[in-house]
């Protein structure tokens, strides 16, 4: 390389001009073809930092899945709340505790949330299933299984706390619990697909913890964890990630 | 000047080679079916690949069965992880070797 180099600065004769145009011009391909060289070797480590990635986090959760479960958790806690009038209006009429009236509300209570739960897992795993078959990437690989069983140890364990404080009439500590229990699972999920999942799941867990001191506010709570938060972490991945996608 | 290509590793200069390594470095083990649907090749193919990364000793099979069916789940060898880190390191070296 210095021969060239040499030629180039140094004040040509008369005799070698050519010669040195020439090895100008070689030098020229020489820094071109290292360039493509070098180019294709970064091109092959993204790809292995792709492939890394992708075989070991699933990276198809759509923002919109966390926007549309939060719309069903904002429009559970809405039904759930229109409940509670009905309720205290017959306990006023009546002046006194009736274990039929609490019966019926904590059924329709329960009603309620089935349904939420059904709507917003269906309305999540559409706006998912719809972003990996936009990247042609498969919904249920082995990233997909690995999330969702890890998810679902916290998830269900949860779940049938919960069920149990229920059939004991414990409500004070539902909401919470919902909270917290979820609050766990993305943390525990968080491993296994985005890690900014883990930051929803740090503030459920908070939002859960500080709703055990203000307990007759758990529908208040539950909705700002399962609507707002969902809703506001989902629009921050769907800027991040999805945007310009 | 070191040439900073001594390091590269012929056996990683196919695709699918080095695909099934950078799996293989962030998963303990893996089936054969989830190799593919990962690497978008046919079975073949695969096969031929795993087969001399197997012979070069870079990584271990396991024969086992879930239910009836054949289930063969690949892990990373100590060597295989050694040579695999070796040819990003000298990948990396080019690439700075340049600037």
């Amino acid at each position: 390389m210095t021969a060239e180099f040499e030629c180039v600065l140094s004040q040509p004769s008369d005799k070698n001009i050519w010669n040195c145009e020439f090895r100008a011009f070689t030098l020229y391909f020489k820094v071109l073809s290292m360039n493509e060289q070098n180019q294709q070797t970064l091109e092959t480590l993204q790809d292995i930092k792709r492939i890394m990635e992708r075989s070991s986090r699933f990276i198809s959760l759509s923002g919109l899945s966390g926007i549309a479960a939060g719309i069903c958790a904002l429009v559970g806690a809405w039904f759930a709340n229109k409940e509670f009038g009905p309720y205290y209006g017959r306990y006023d009429y009546r002046g006194e505790y009736a274990g039929e009236d609490f019966q019926q509300l904590k059924f329709r209570l329960l009603v309620i949330a089935i349904a939420v739960l059904a709507a917003a897992w269906a309305s999540a795993f559409y706006f998912t299933w719809r972003k990996a078959r936009h990247n042609k990437l498969p919904v249920w690989d082995l990233t997909a299984k690995r999330l969702t069983i890890n998810m679902l140890i916290p998830l269900v364990a949860g779940g049938l706390f919960i069920l149990a404080m229920y059939q004991y009439n414990e409500w004070r500590f539902i909401s919470p619990a919902c909270l917290i229990f979820y609050g766990l699972a993305l943390v525990n999920a968080s491993k296994y697909t985005l890690s900014d999942v883990r930051y929803l799941g740090l503030l459920q867990i908070l939002l859960g913890l500080i709703n055990t001191q203000f307990h007759e506010m758990g529908l208040y709570f539950w909705a700002a964890g399962f609507g707002l938060l969902h809703i506001i972490y989902g629009f921050v991945m769907w800027w991040k990630y999805e945007k310009n996608a | 000047m070191k040439n900073p290509i001594t390091g590269l590793n012929k056996i990683f200069d196919n695709r699918i080679r080095l695909g099934i390594m950078s799996v293989l470095m962030v998963n303990e083990e893996i089936n054969f079916n989830d190799l593919k649907q990962m690497l978008e090749v046919t079975d073949g193919n695969l096969a031929t690949h795993l087969l001399n990364l197997e012979e070069n000793g870079f990584l271990k099979v396991k024969k086992g069965f879930v239910g009836k069916k054949t289930n063969t789940t690949y892990s990373v060898t100590k060597a295989g992880e050694k040579a695999f880190a070796d040819h990003i390191a000298a990948l990396e070296n080019m690439i700075k070797g340049v600037k």
